[in-house]
């Protein structure tokens, strides 16, 4: 298990010369689904795209399987709001998407792709969507979309940048349920999320972030009153009523976080 | 029948014909970019930049299409690298330097003594002017501008609709991007002699505004885009042989003319149509159908209550 990692090693990024994150290490073995978690600004975004150089990084390096890493291998759910909705495509063509490193350019999707398509949009149950608009869709709708388009990548490593941000119960159950299936077929699943609750219910290992890693590990050992406070400061609200404590954190939703 | 094979009778009338069918094919058909990324300014922008490499060709006797790639390439670098730096936004390095070239050839064709008439050829196109090395170059270079755009379609519609995950998929971004740039400067040169600097920018928006009320998807949309370009080319053109007037202004006249028909009675998003379709039960349904995206503000994000009851329970 442990020979298949990611291993960052001092990674740091960041926009203008202002590192968003610094001295970040850590070894993620493959076959893990890992939350990341700090307030707004910490620098959960530019962690995932940082692994995959979509933010300058200025030091540090990536490794995957004791080699550099490969963007192929990689899956990357970007944000929603990043995307022109608008465009004249399918749900199918943007799921088709995720073939294109495959397919190569000038030749055609093969049936193969269009195979792995169907199969891609029959998991996240949007199969009777295939032909829509893409703008036509709801935010939950959307964003299965874009985790069928990273599933036909068929990457051994998914980063999801806050995915259960703008959806419904249901579509954040299902994107859940499909982190799991993904993490026990062996995949490393690393995504960036504001609730801490739900984080620490599913997740086999928490990443604290803010600026740098605060904690990483297990929940149990890692979702503790010290980190919470180390992590989150002044956002953060630990109420400690008797036989339990309730942690009250989170906030806006931070669609520019760099 | 006479009117429509008349004109056809000289070889200078059909040299115009075949020039304004490739210029509006060709236009038609990258306008599919220029529509869904909101390239018009650049578009416009570049159509001014190629000017001074235009007069310099013009003076120096070179070949005049490559006078005006040179200066529209210049120019395409010089904004992408300027609108790299964050401080200045793309829109403003363009406006800087398309007007410094404009100006530039403006300031050429001070110095040169009886070049009027043909600045005006430029600026409005001149299609009767066309001769058949003319019309070679324009062959070739739409047939390549479209045979790259076919060619990179994947890549291109990727970097186009969501560019941060084309960048994660390691495509070279950047290049696209240029390249999408000079495929553009490109189409406008070809278009030069025929609707000239100024109008060329209704030729590269108006067919793919036109075909986008249309068709719902990409590349029906960049082919009914160049297949209404050739079509506004030869129907402006014959306007303009039987009515007298200026063939580039005739075949731009045509084709705002045909989208505002498009507009009014396009049968998915005509406004007609939509005031049609608009009665109480299709309302309901629409707000039946989920929020769109995009739209959200923090709502959706109440305070997190996080139970450290369950991972520690007291006594541990």
């Amino acid at each position: 298990m442990s020979e298949g990692a990611l291993r960052l090693r001092d990674l740091a990024a960041g926009y203008d010369g202002r590192w968003a994150i610094e001295g970040v290490t850590l070894d993620i073995p493959s076959g893990r689904l890992v939350g990341v978690i700090g307030p707004n600004g910490s620098g959960k975004s530019t962690l995932l795209r940082a692994v995959l150089g979509l933010v300058p990084r200025r030091q540090g390096t990536v490794v995957l399987d004791g080699a550099p890493l490969d963007r192929r291998r990689v899956a990357y759910v970007p944000q929603r709001e990043l995307v022109d909705w608008s465009f004249p495509i399918s749900a199918a063509q943007v799921v088709m998407m995720g073939r294109y490193p495959r397919i190569g350019p000038v030749a055609r999707a093969g049936s193969v792709d269009r195979e792995a398509v169907r199969e891609g949009l029959a998991r996240v149950g949007m199969s009777e969507l295939a032909d829509r608009q893409i703008g036509a869709l709801s935010g939950g709708q959307q964003q299965r979309v874009f985790l069928a388009r990273a599933l036909v990548q068929g990457a051994d490593v998914l980063l999801l940048d806050e995915p259960m941000t703008g959806v419904d119960r249901a579509t954040e159950l299902a994107i859940t349920s499909l982190m799991q299936e993904l993490r026990d077929a062996g995949a490393t699943v690393i995504y960036a999320t504001h609730d801490l609750e739900a984080a620490a219910d599913v997740s086999d290992l928490l990443c604290f972030v803010n600026g740098r890693v605060v904690a990483f590990g297990p929940p149990a050992e890692t979702f503790t009153p010290p980190t919470l406070h180390a992590t989150f400061g002044g956002e953060l609200m630990i109420v400690d009523s008797g036989d339990h404590a309730h942690v009250h954190g989170g906030g806006h939703h931070d669609t520019h976080e760099h | 029948m006479d009117w429509l094979t008349d004109p056809l009778g000289l070889e200078l009338f059909q040299r115009a014909l075949l020039e304004a069918v490739v210029m509006g094919a060709t236009c038609g058909a990258i306008g599919a970019y220029v529509v869904l990324r909101r390239l018009a300014f650049i578009g416009d922008a570049l159509s001014h930049a190629v000017f001074p490499g235009v007069v310099l060709a013009y003076v120096a006797g070179l070949p005049i299409f490559a006078g005006a790639m040179l200066a529209g390439t210049i120019t395409s670098l010089a904004i992408a690298i300027v609108s790299r730096a964050q401080r200045i936004r793309e829109d403003t390095a363009i406006g800087i330097f398309f007007a410094g070239a404009f100006a530039l050839g403006i300031v050429l064709i001070s110095t040169q003594s009886g070049y009027q008439r043909d600045l005006s050829a430029f600026l409005v196109g001149d299609l009767l002017g066309v001769g058949w090395d003319d019309i070679a170059v324009s062959v070739l270079a739409g047939a390549g501008v479209i045979g790259l755009l076919v060619a990179l379609r994947k890549e291109l519609l990727l970097v186009s609709f969501d560019r941060t995950y084309a960048q994660a998929l390691g495509f070279p971004v950047f290049a696209l991007e240029l390249l999408l740039l000079l495929l553009l400067t490109a189409t406008i040169v070809v278009s030069l002699s025929a609707v000239g600097i100024i109008l060329v920018l209704a030729m590269l928006v108006t067919p793919a505004a036109t075909a986008r009320l249309l068709v719902d998807r990409f590349t029906p949309m960049m082919a009914l885009g160049a297949a209404l370009g050739a079509a506004y080319g030869i129907m402006g053109w014959y306007v303009s042989y039987h009515a007298g007037w200026s063939p580039g202004g005739s075949i731009v006249l045509v084709a705002t003319a045909l989208f505002v028909v498009a507009f009014v009675f396009s049968p998915s998003h005509g406004v007609l149509a939509h005031r049609l379709r608009r009665h109480p039960q299709h309302d309901a349904q629409r707000a039946a159908v989920d929020q769109p995206a995009g739209h959200r503000h923090g709502a959706e994000e109440g305070p997190v209550v996080a139970s450290l009851e369950r991972r520690h329970p007291p006594g541990h």
